[in-house]
Formats: structure tokens, C-alpha cells, sequence
């Protein structure tokens, strides 16, 4: 049949999550419950310092005193958190040079994805740290990163390899105390990604981690921290998805990203996790911290697609404390059947002459709820600071809603903002017209969305582009044929 | 190779196509004409399958087999195509996008592979060279700020590009300026052949000295109650519809 409204609805409605499956790597997983014992043993486990268990413990005090906030547009059960296990790590996790060392079943996993390794690594220079279930089991191309002083691994790693770059920056941009779920990550972070890029050092190949959510009732608390030395420059690449199940399951990471003088960090994910099912039950809440700070001269880039997760929670931010610096946000949040997503970004003018866009894309179908959440703060100190905003909104559907809050504080008189926002629907004249071309009614929604969404995917770096792509179409795709 | 029997078609309540015959060989060329809403864009439309409209009676054969029953694509693939009257936007689509996925999807249909891009791009190439068309419009969004002319004139570019058996012109003429009326003219005349065949929607005669039709129909109302030779159409230019309708009740 073509296309009348309530096929799309429908279609919509049918989609099943494409990548669901569940990998029984063996593991060691912690009981549940969190205490402060807890903590230490988590410290203990992962081997680390008395300096590192230390601030785990007095993130640890500050979140036993901290209240979930609900301020968000978001409604959801809320999570019990002495009902989840906050340490699982494979059993064996040797680091591979070789492909063929890792475990088959892995590998297997990444082929349902249409990720594989092997496919990766064709991808000219991309070089993978797998993060699964809290720990590194792999990591890729490292040499060629050693041989310009660039330290790419797991945070563990770098907890006990780098003690002197880690103390100095862990909690720098995001405090242990920041907001409730920072402090809970800060506390129990099992694992996560580490770089550094030296002075004047440009990384030749795009550094990618792909992360995964693999036990049930296993929350997930990635530590990510990125150093740029002044003049430097590094595209990261975030990109995740998690095995279909019905249980609702906690993800609660921290990004901090650390541009010094001159220094460029431009940071591109993909998020695909489990978004509940057509009843809206299930799926993955994802609440996370991630900013950036920057110095002089310095730019940082977020670039999200999100299409997973039950309940988003969300704001890549930019501190620009130094003159001249450049804060970008390019964002394409989808939400389909029952999922709610409040995401946007905060962009803080602190020095002179700074600079900050922002372009959100939200595309809701079904009965999904997608809001745009953004704050560009202007201090006082912030001469001929410009920002500039725009946020579209794409329907599909009656049941669906879009909903922006811009929040502008400006203390400059100097500084420019511009705001704009549209909405509109696809249109049955716009299906009929692909229909009419020989395009399909699934392939004319593919086609309009990443029409829409084009100026934030063209952002992405290439391959991920591409892949980025793929996941749009899937997360829209119906049964319609 | 378009047989259209006694069809009647409407929205909800209210009937628009009230038993239209139209018989339209491989080869031939015939225009229709008619006052505003007789339902010439609404007979296009379901001929090239818009669900919309509700076919309450009668058949639409093309090469033989009902299309009833088809969807718009499915009818698109066996050659159906519609320059539309109002073609609409696709942001952030670009036209060698658009042109490229409908050749594909097409193909696909017919189970053959994409084609090669190589071939794609001097397709490209020819045909825009035919209507005269600037590359770079092609990398524009598909009709986003497209001015009335342009958009008709990417109509029959993708017609050029998708080599249709069957194509509908509806009202291609109307906003093209008069040496853009040339250009397309001439774009449409050198596509035809003795295996294909056009339906032109016009108002004006102008354009039927340019693509000369075999048979002119007059609709009236939602039925067919005038054909002739191209001297019908001279006919009506002078006379009016009036004329038509005053015949009628004659
Ligand atoms: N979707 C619709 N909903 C309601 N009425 C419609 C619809 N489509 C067509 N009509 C009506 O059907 C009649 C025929 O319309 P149609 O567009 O086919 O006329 P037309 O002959 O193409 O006119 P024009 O020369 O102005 O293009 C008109 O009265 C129009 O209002
Ligand atoms: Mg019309």
C-alpha cells in the first residue's frame, strides 16, 4: 500500500530493534549494591592508587547527598541503585596485537553489527579501542600513535601508566560534585578512554571507541578524558550499541575534553543503544555528562547522532574561557515508539572574541517526546562573544511532539546571539512525489531524513558518515514494502 | 499502451473523474485541456497512483494489465512517470541525489545492480546539455528556492533522465518563459519515439505547436467530452470553453 499517515505511524511503530543479540563472554560481576566498600573494591580490582580511590570515596560522600534531578522533559522509573551491579569485567582480558587472539565471539558480535574489526580496519587509518563491559579487550594501531607521543587507552591504563596527566586533569571540567550523575560516575567509573595528544602534534588518524552495555542489570559507567596540548589536534569517534533485552539498564558516562592553547578537539558519536520496545518497555537510560573546556585559540566540535536509549539525557557543552576560542554543537537526535530524549548543549563564554554554534536536528515519530535543551551564557568579561543557534524539528505523525527551550543569559552588551528554529512535518505530497520518482515509501523517509539532517552529517568524519547514515534509516524503518 | 476505461474517481464524498475513456498508443501524443478543476491534475494523479483518490469505478490498463491495484513506485517502475504541476521541496536532497536514488530504486525493482557511476555522470552530462540545464543547479536542494521555470524544467530533466514509456505533463508549460518553452519543447520532442508516448496537460496552445499532439481531448467536469486533431485546440483558444459546453447541452 503507499503512504497515508497511519501507515507511517504504523511502520514506525513496527520497527524492532535491528542489532539485538546478547554475548555471553564470561564475567565477573560484582554483587548488587553500592557502598562505600563498594568503591574501594572497584578501586582495589582495577589495581589503582591511593590518590584515585580517594576521590572515588569523596565523589562517593557528595552523591549519597545529592538528589536526582528532574527538571529534565523526561518521565521514567527511576532506577533503583542498590538494585545493580556496579563491576563486570570479562574474564580473561588479555590485550590483543592480532585480530585472530581476540575472542571469537567478540568478533562474531561486531559481524551482526556490521562493524567488524576486519571491516574497521580497512577503513584507512582508524584505530579501535573496544571498551566492553567496563573493560579494553582490544586496542589497535597503537604503535603508530606511540611513535608521535600520543597516549591512547583505557583510563585503568592510564591511571597507572600516566598518574601525572590523569590527576591533573580528571574532574578539571567536570568536578566530582557537578551533578548527580557525574558524582555517581566519578565514584564507581569502571573503565573508559584515555588520550592525550602532545604539543604541536597532529593525530594522523581518527581515534575511535566503540562502546558496549553487555550484562544484565550491569550499569554502565564510562570515564572518558581527552587532553589536547596547546596546538594540537584530534578527532575522536564515540559509537555505541547494546544487546536487545527488557530490563531497564542505567548508562551514566562523563566526557571531559581538555583543548589547550591552539589546540582543536573534535569529538563525533553515534549512539545506538537499546530504545525499548514498540510498547515502550525496556531500553536503555542514558544520562551523561560531557564538556568540554577551552583555552586560547582553541575549538572544540561535538557531533552527535542519537538514535537509541529509552531516555536520553544530554548536553555536550563548551567552556570557553579563553580568548578567541570556538565552541561547536552539531546534533541529530531521532526518537521513535515510546523514547524520550531532552538533549541540547551549553555553550559558557567566559573570554574575549569567542565564538559558539549550534545546530540541532530532532526527528520524532511514533509517540516519541524530543526536546531541545540549550544555554549560551555570555559573561561580562566576554567582549564580541557571538553565538549562533538553530534548531529544526522534523515530524512524523500526530502522537509525537518536539519542543525547544532556548535559555539565553547575556551579561555583555557587546555579544551577538541569533536564534532560529523551525518545525515541519513529512509531508504525504513529499512520499507521493519519491513514490512517484520509483522510490519507496521507506526509502523517500531515508532519503527526506538525511536531507534534513544533512548539514549535522556532513560534520562526521567519512566512514562514520556513512555508517551514521545506515543508522538513521534503520531507526526509522518500518515494514511498509 | 494506456487504456483508461470508464473511470471514476473522487475524495471522500465528493466525485471528480466521472467515467473518463482514453486510449493512448505507443507512439502517439495527446494533449488535454480543459477549464480549472475538471480534474486533469486529478486524472494525472491516479494514473501515477496517488492513494488519495478513490477510484470508484472502471480500470486503468497500461501495456495491457490493470494498474489498479499497483502502488505509485510499482507503477513508476513499468514506466509511468508525471511531470507534476506543483513539484514539491526536498531540503538538503540534492537533485543528482534525488535523480540518482529513483534510477537506482528502479533498477532495483528489475533486479539490476546500481548504475556504474561513471555511466550516471554522463547521463548527467547529456541530458542537462539537452535542457540546457547548469551543473550546478544540479547540487541545489531538489525545487528548495527553485523559481516556477526551474522547477518545470527539472520535471523534464528527470524525465530525461528516467526515459519513461509513458510521460504526463501537467501544465510543464506554465511559468516557463518563452525560451525555456523552446528548450523543454525540444528536450520532450527529441525523447519521443515510436515506443513511447506523452499526455500534455495544457491551457495554452502555444505549447502544442512546439510538441505537436496527435489527438486533443477536451475535459469538462470530470469527462472527455471533446476530442479532435490539433486543430481542436486553435478551435478552443478562439471559441472558449464555452463553446464546448454550449454544444454540449445542444
Ligand atoms: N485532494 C483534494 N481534496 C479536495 N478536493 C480536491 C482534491 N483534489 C482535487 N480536488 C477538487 O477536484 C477538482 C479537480 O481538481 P484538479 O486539480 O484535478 O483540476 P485541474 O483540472 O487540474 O485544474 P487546473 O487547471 O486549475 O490545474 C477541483 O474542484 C478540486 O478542488
Ligand atoms: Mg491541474
Amino acid at each position: 500500500m503507499a503512504y497515508t499517515e497511519d501507515d507511517l505511524e504504523k511502520e514506525l511503530a513496527t520497527k524492532e530493534y535491528k542489532y539485538g543479540f546478547y554475548t555471553d563472554i564470561e564475567s565477573e560481576t560484582f554483587p548488587n549494591g553500592l557502598n562505600e566498600d563498594v568503591v574501594r573494591a572497584i578501586s582495589l580490582k582495577k589495581g589503582e592508587p591511593e590518590w584515585m580511590t580517594d576521590w572515588r570515596i569523596e565523589a562517593f560522600r557528595y552523591w549519597q547527598t545529592m538528589e536526582e534531578p528532574e527538571w529534565a522533559n523526561v518521565h521514567y522509573a527511576k532506577p533503583d541503585f542498590q538494585n545493580i551491579s556496579y563491576y563486570s569485567a570479562p574474564s580473561k582480558k588479555p590485550k590483543y596485537d592480532n585480530l585472530d587472539e581476540v575472542d571469537p565471539e567478540l568478533l562474531d558480535t561486531f559481524k551482526r553489527l556490521g562493524i567488524s574489526l576486519d571491516e574497521q580496519k580497512k577503513l584507512a587509518g582508524v584505530a579501535v579501542d573496544v571498551v566492553m563491559d567496563s573493560v579494553s579487550v582490544t586496542t589497535t594501531f597503537k604503535k603508530t600513535l606511540a611513535e608521535k607521543g600520543i597516549i591512547f587507552c583505557s583510563i585503568s591504563e592510564a591511571i597507572k601508566e600516566h598518574p601525572e596527566l590523569v590527576k591533573k586533569y580528571i574532574g578539571s571540567v567536570v568536578p566530582q560534585k557537578d551533578n548527580f550523575y557525574a558524582a555517581l560516575n566519578s565514584a564507581v567509573f569502571s573503565d573508559g578512554s584515555f588520550c592525550y595528544i602532545p604539543k604541536g602534534v597532529r593525530c594522523p588518524m581518527e581515534l575511535s571507541t566503540y562502546f558496549r552495555i553487555n550484562q544484565a542489570g550491569t550499569g554502565q559507567f564510562e570515564r572518558t578524558l581527552v587532553v589536547a596540548d596547546a596546538g594540537s589536534y584530534v578527532s575522536y569517534l564515540e559509537g555505541c550499541t547494546a544487546p536487545s533485552r527488557d530490563e531497564n539498564q542505567l548508562h551514566a558516562a562523563v566526557v571531559e575534553l581538555i583543548a589547550l592553547d591552539d589546540a582543536e578537539i573534535k569529538y563525533s558519536t553515534v549512539q545506538n543503544w537499546y530504545p525499548g520496545n514498540d510498547q515502550g518497555k525496556g531500553g536503555v537510560y542514558n544520562f551523561v555528562t560531557k564538556r568540554g573546556l577551552c583555552e586560547k585559540n582553541a575549538k572544540i566540535s561535538w557531533t552527535q547522532v542519537e538514535t537509541g536509549s529509552a531516555v536520553t539525557w544530554k548536553y555536550p557543552s563548551c567552556i570557553l574561557k579563553g580568548d578567541n576560542s570556538i565552541g561547536e554543537f552539531y546534533s541529530i537526535a531521532v526518537t521513535n515508539n515510546f523514547q524520550q530524549a531532552d538533549t541540547g548543549t551549553k555553550m559558557i563564554h567566559l573570554g574575549k572574541n569567542t565564538k559558539s554554534t549550534i545546530i540541532s536536528k530532532g526527528i520524532s515519530a511514533g509517540q516519541s517526546q524530543n526536546s531541545y535543551r540549550g544555554l549560551v551564557q555570555i559573561n561580562s568579561r566576554a567582549d564580541n562573544a557571538r553565538n549562533f543557534s538553530q534548531c529544526d524539528s522534523l515530524l512524523m505523525g500526530n502522537k509525537c511532539g518536539a519542543h525547544t527551550f532556548p535559555y539565553i543569559e547575556a551579561k555583555n552588551k557587546t555579544a551577538r546571539v541569533e536564534h532560529e528554529a523551525t518545525t515541519s512535518k513529512i509531508g504525504e505530497d513529499q512520499i507521493f512525489y519519491c513514490n512517484q520518482r520509483g522510490i519507496d515509501t521507506e526509502k523517500a523517509i531515508a532519503l527526506i531524513v538525511n536531507g534534513f539532517s544533512k548539514e549535522v552529517l556532513n560534520k562526521l568524519p567519512m566512514e562514520f558518515a556513512v555508517e551514521a547514515q545506515k543508522l538513521l534509516e534503520i531507526s526509522l524503518e518500518g515494514s511498509v514494502g | 499502451m494506456l487504456e483508461i476505461k470508464n473511470l471514476n474517481a473522487g475524495i471522500e464524498d465528493k466525485d471528480i473523474l466521472k467515467g473518463i475513456d482514453l486510449k493512448v498508443k505507443a507512439g502517439e501524443v495527446h494533449a488535454i485541456m480543459g477549464p480549472n478543476g475538471s480534474g486533469k491534475s486529478t486524472l494525472s494523479s491516479v494514473v501515477a497512483g496517488k492513494e488519495e483518490y478513490e477510484v470508484t469505478g472502471g480500470d486503468i490498463l497500461f501495456e495491457n494489465e490493470s494498474i489498479l491495484e499497483l502502488d505509485a513506485e510499482e507503477r513508476a517502475h513499468k514506466g509511468i512517470f508525471l511531470s507534476f504541476q506543483y513539484p514539491v521541496e526536498i531540503p538538503g536532497v540534492s537533485v543528482t541525489n534525488f535523480i540518482k536514488t529513483a534510477i537506482n530504486e528502479t533498477r532495483k525493482a528489475k533486479g539490476l545492480k546500481d548504475m556504474p557511476a561513471s555511466d550516471m555522470l554522463k547521463m548527467i552530462r547529456e541530458k542537462s546539455e539537452l535542457l540546457e540545464i547548469d551543473r550546478k543547479f544540479l547540487s541545489r536542494s531538489l525545487n528548495e528556492g527553485f523559481s516556477g521555470g526551474e522547477k518545470k524544467r527539472n520535471e523534464i530533466f528527470q524525465m530525461a533522465m528516467l526515459e519513461p514509456k509513458l510521460a504526463i505533463l501537467d501544465e510543464t508549460d506554465s511559468g516557463l518563459d518563452i525560451d525555456a518553452l523552446r528548450i523543454v519543447s525540444n528536450g520532450v520532442n527529441k525523447l519521443r519515439s515510436k515506443d513511447n508516448a506523452v499526455i500534455v496537460i495544457t491551457h495554452y496552445q502555444r505549447l502544442l505547436e512546439y510538441i505537436v499532439p496527435d489527438f486533443v481531448h477536451v475535459l469538462v467536469d470530470g469527462k472527455i467530452v471533446k476530442s479532435g486533431g490539433k486543430e481542436l485546440a486553435l478551435e478552443l483558444e478562439e471559441k472558449g470553453y464555452d463553446w464546448v459546453k454550449a454544444e454540449l447541452t445542444a
